[in-house]
């Protein structure tokens, strides 16, 4: 029995906590408001009137339409590589004792530890040396690469609550190894990989940073949003597009953190 | 007799090979578990090892190599000329203000984060306590890019910020603020004041959730016992609270830290039109085409988060994360 239940914040602590909440998502709301504005040339606020027109803009705008295709297809086939990639890793991690253990969680942690900067640009310059041109390949390339992490995070918190005897029990009742990884080992961990594909899928879909040194005149959603933040062509369809995109992010988090919500690790604490 | 036919033939304790491909090769990993092991772990590590930790010495590779001045060719002999160029004032300066915005990001996001992550670790309970996580996860996954933009949108000159500080006739204390030198600018939006609230933003949900890991780990009752010895509350928590969440502290820092030295986006949108690290790194690459000092600037921060790697590990901050 813990002696601190039920016992009131200080009003000072209340009040800090409360504001750096609101800090924190008061400016996403923000986006909101702005993908109804009728103002089409400024940031006013407060906006002069509310639309919807700007929703039929956007949806007949094929540019907008390529984007999505190609993030969602980019996205779709990175989350399918980290996954086989990363469960194959956590559990080898996880299930077995070997040298250099230690240096394999730190290799998949890397790629995401650095500055993004450093491995799009590390990318880079060895598609250059190799003289491989920049295509939709070399993008998913540098997702999957930061994609395992996501992956691996889930299935080792997973695979660390799942006991080993399991797999013994079920081999020693005459199971072969395939047949023990059908019908012990992955109904255990499908939720944590469906939870780990699901934050993949939404790493990769809002990746920019990487992604603007391994594509060539190709536009995800995030390089057409940078697009547009430089040199803006249409601010109203830019926010529409924003507010899509906080909406589209939010559903797999939110479904990740319920899937693993019961487990000692929660989906997602480390980006 | 049946005895004996039973005997004759007996089930055996082990039983046969299940036969097949898929049978033998079930066999094979039962038997030889380093097999199994070999064939789990080839695929990821040939992945990382050969397009990420070999695209990393490629880089490492182009930052001995050296650009001819005049043809633009990039020369493929070692020489350490690329690093000299590094050392040059501008590029210090690029340098310094990058290591110093990083600094101050890290010390606002923890002040700011402290009370978040107190809140949540000691006195949310239940929905609260799941709301508390969802409110940091949330920011911490919704688009980067569509935080940044958000933030245009706040701090351009006709944005929100502006209109409600007019409301609360406050507009003096922004003109004298932007007055300012170094800090100031036309607008916040243009001012390395913008560029910093941004980077904080951007990077507060990092730092929250090491230090409410690090603060859920201490009992409450010896913040109890502190106050019952007599201790001020600014006297627990400078001499209980604050040593226990360093590590926490620290451990978040490593995120706030590195993230804001390698960034190039948040000060090339919303930021004045001297250069960061990211930056330099990118104009480099890109319009510059000198792909071997780009490659020599990212080895600087690769080298500070070394040895800030090293200084965090010996304060225990891994085992905080």
């Amino acid at each position: 029995m813990r002696s601190d239940r039920g016992q009131r914040a200080p009003l000072g602590l209340k009040i800090a906590a409360a504001c750096g909440l609101l800090f924190l998502h008061l400016p996403i709301l923000l986006i909101f408001v702005y993908a109804f504005t009728t103002e089409e040339k400024s940031f006013v606020w407060p906006p002069p009137g509310l639309t919807t027109q700007w929703f039929a803009v956007t949806w007949n705008r094929p540019d907008v339409w390529d984007a999505l295709s190609l993030s969602v297809r980019v996205a779709a086939i990175s989350t399918a590589i980290a996954l086989v990639l990363g469960t194959l890793c956590a559990a080898a991690v996880s299930q077995t004792r070997f040298f250099g253990r230690e240096a394999i969680s730190l290799l998949v942690i890397l790629p995401i530890a650095l500055p993004g900067i450093i491995t799009g640009i590390a990318l880079r310059s060895a598609f250059s040396l190799a003289d491989i041109p920049f295509s939709f390949w070399t993008i998913v390339l540098g997702h999957a690469t930061f994609c395992v992490v996501v992956v691996y995070n889930n299935a080792v918190a997973r695979f660390r609550r799942t006991s080993g005897s399991m797999i013994e029990a079920s081999m020693d009742l005459g199971a072969d190894g395939f047949q023990t990884f059908r019908h012990v080992v992955l109904p255990n961990i499908a939720t944590a990989l469906l939870a780990g594909g699901m934050l993949a899928f939404a790493l990769s879909f809002d990746e920019v940073i990487v992604t603007t040194f391994t594509a060539g005149q190709q536009q995800t959603v995030p390089i057409w949003m940078l697009e547009e933040l430089i040199r803006p062509r249409q601010r109203p369809v830019t926010n529409v597009v924003a507010m899509v995109v906080v909406l589209v992010t939010l559903l797999p988090i939110l479904l990740a953190y319920y899937l693993t919500r019961d487990g000692d690790q929660i989906a997602g604490s480390g980006k | 007799m049946t005895i004996a036919a039973v005997q004759s033939s007996p089930t055996p304790a082990i039983l046969p090979g299940s036969g097949g491909m898929r049978g033998a090769l079930s066999d094979l990993f039962w038997r030889r578990p380093k097999f199994l092991l070999t064939l789990m772990l080839a695929p990821p590590l040939l992945w990382l090892g050969i397009v990420y930790i070999g695209s990393l010495f490629a880089l490492l590779a182009q930052s001995f190599f050296s650009i001819d001045e005049f043809s633009g060719l990039i020369n493929r002999e070692f020489t350490l000329k690329t690093y000299g160029d590094l050392l040059q004032a501008a590029n210090l300066d690029i340098i310094l203000r990058t290591v110093m915005m990083a600094a101050l990001v890290t010390l606002a996001s923890a002040v700011i984060a402290f009370p978040i992550a107190y809140y949540a670790a000691r006195y949310a309970r239940g929905r609260w306590k799941a709301l508390f996580y969802l409110g940091v996860m949330l920011p911490l996954w919704s688009s980067y890019l569509v935080k940044i933009y958000a933030w245009k949108l706040i701090l351009a000159k006709e944005g929100i910020l502006t209109w409600l500080l007019a409301k609360l006739n406050l507009l003096w204390l922004l003109d004298g603020w932007l007055s300012l030198p170094i800090v100031g600018g036309n607008s916040l939006s243009v001012s390395f004041t913008g560029t910093f609230i941004v980077f904080v933003y951007v990077w507060l949900p990092f730092m929250i959730l090491p230090v409410q890991a690090a603060l859920e780990r201490v009992p409450g009752n010896l913040v109890e016992a502190s106050s019952d010895l007599g201790a001020s509350p600014g006297q627990t928590f400078r001499n209980v609270l604050f040593p226990l969440a360093l590590p926490g502290i620290v451990a978040g820092s490593i995120f706030t830290f590195s993230l804001t030295l390698g960034d190039y986006i948040i000060p090339q949108i919303i930021g004045t039109s001297r250069l960061f690290i990211g930056q330099a790194v990118y104009s480099q690459q890109g319009t510059a085409g000198n792909i071997p000092l780009a490659a020599a600037f990212t080895v600087v921060p690769i080298v500070i988060m070394g040895f800030y790697l090293w200084g965090a590990k010996r304060m225990g901050a891994f085992d905080a994360l």
